[in-house]
């Protein structure tokens, strides 16, 4: 369970958002929904511990992210808008490194299938400096075929995406969240995505 | 051991990086002997403090590229919220720099000191004093990559930020070389040398684990 408590944001000596807060318990589907620059990637890395808040607190089951990340980043993927991929790795190594930093055991086999299923097998042997942009944001999310984490943190995960490979996401997105999977989601599409509960968080800029 | 695996993996598809700072050691030592001339005295007395000062700048021109790369394309986001302790995987990055920046040099060092017409024990001595040194300065040195990560200008701060806490380094390191051409034991400076070695190996992991924290929010 993810609990936030009155989150305040500043970038600089600009006010992002104040007292945002929300509950998120196991099957439930939370978008962030905002206008450009009104803070949703600021809450997502606050929410990921990857930004300290000005005020406020985020919990996962019941303790503070801030005393005990152990716990939450063990059971956390993260996709920002950057991809975190090397230009002179393949897209397999990729994979594989992003996998195995967080400690899962992955053969060639299973990151195959991720990439497969993301549909950018073909490329799985070229650097990954050579595919498109969309492509590369494939490569990027085939890490959700691996994780076996229950929190999903995805900014803007649709983005840069044809039609088809939006379909194929949509179908990973509603079968975590039908294993009791957790997932936050800013985007600017309309998607359809089954969740035992649905909420919508609106930052005003 | 998967992120050293990984960067010295990006460190052979990029050779020219690596090549580039070991002809810069390479060209900075070579220039010496030929601004000064062929005099096998004077090149000897400062053959020690010239190779160091060398081997320290030709570490810290790559110093920049420590975080920089992993920063610009969200690799690092990844390594800071991963389930594992900062500081190891800031390690492995920092025994990848040395090893693709700072052992080739240790390597190459006796080969230059021939042009400084170093003896033999004093030879032997300034590879393991660059051996012990190096690391040092990878480590320290990182400390200040983290702190400058996207700052303007980084190149040059990071020499400002570095270069100070590199003096101790450097006087024992040159120190060890001069004692033995002077036919003293370089035991005293060397024991220095591995002390300010271990000294950072366990406090640089940390202080950059803790400066990357800040440079990334």
């Amino acid at each position: 369970m993810l609990i936030a408590r009155n989150l305040t944001c500043l970038r600089g000596d600009r006010l992002l958002f104040k007292k945002v807060g929300f509950e998120l318990s196991a099957g439930g589907l939370m978008y962030v929904l905002g206008e450009n620059g009104s803070g949703k990637s600021s809450l997502l890395r606050l929410l990921c511990g990857l930004l300290a808040p000005e005020d406020g607190e985020v919990f996962w089951d019941g303790k503070s992210i801030k005393n005990d990340p152990e716990n939450h980043q063990s059971n956390l993927t993260y996709i920002g808008h950057l991809n975190g991929l090397k230009d002179d790795l393949t897209a397999l190594e990729n994979l594989q490194f992003s996998a195995r930093l967080v400690a899962n055991v992955v053969d060639n086999g299973l990151a195959l299938n991720a990439l497969t299923a993301t549909g950018v097998a073909r490329c799985a042997n070229l650097p990954v400096g050579v595919l498109s942009q969309g492509q590369k944001r494939r490569v990027a999310l085939a890490r959700l075929w691996l994780s076996t984490s229950q929190l999903w943190i995805l900014d803007e995960p649709f983005a840069a995406l044809d039609t088809a490979s939006v379909v194929v996401l949509t179908t990973q997105l509603n079968q975590h969240m039908a294993k009791g999977g957790m997932a936050i989601i800013t985007t600017h599409q309309d998607v359809d995505i089954q969740a035992q509960s649905t909420q919508t968080l609106r930052l005003i800029a | 051991m998967i992120v050293l695996k990984r960067d010295l993996l990006l460190a052979f598809r990029r050779r020219s990086d690596v090549a580039t700072t070991l002809f810069f050691f390479l060209i900075v030592s070579s220039l010496f002997p030929l601004g000064i001339g062929p005099e096998a005295a004077v090149l000897s007395s400062i053959a020690p403090g010239v190779l160091w000062v060398a081997a320290l700048l030709a570490g810290m021109i790559s110093l920049s590229r420590l975080f920089a790369a992993d920063f610009a394309d969200g690799s690092l986001e990844q390594m800071l919220i991963a389930p594992q302790p900062l500081a190891l995987l800031v390690l492995a990055k920092i025994s990848a720099h040395w090893i693709v920046c700072g052992l080739p040099v240790v390597l190459l060092a006796p080969l230059i000191g021939l042009q400084y017409a170093l003896p033999n024990d004093a030879l032997v001595v300034l590879v393991f004093s660059l051996l012990l040194g190096t690391p040092a300065l990878s480590l320290i040195g990182a400390i200040g990559a983290a702190l400058t990560l996207g700052v303007r200008g980084s190149g040059l701060l990071v020499a400002l930020l570095v270069l100070p806490l590199y003096i101790p380094v450097l006087i024992f390191g040159a120190g060890a070389v001069a004692a033995s051409q002077h036919g003293m034991s370089a035991q005293a400076h060397l024991s220095l040398l591995a002390a300010c070695a271990l000294l950072s190996l366990v406090l640089a992991p940390l202080a950059t684990a803790a400066a990357l924290r800040i440079s990334v929010e």
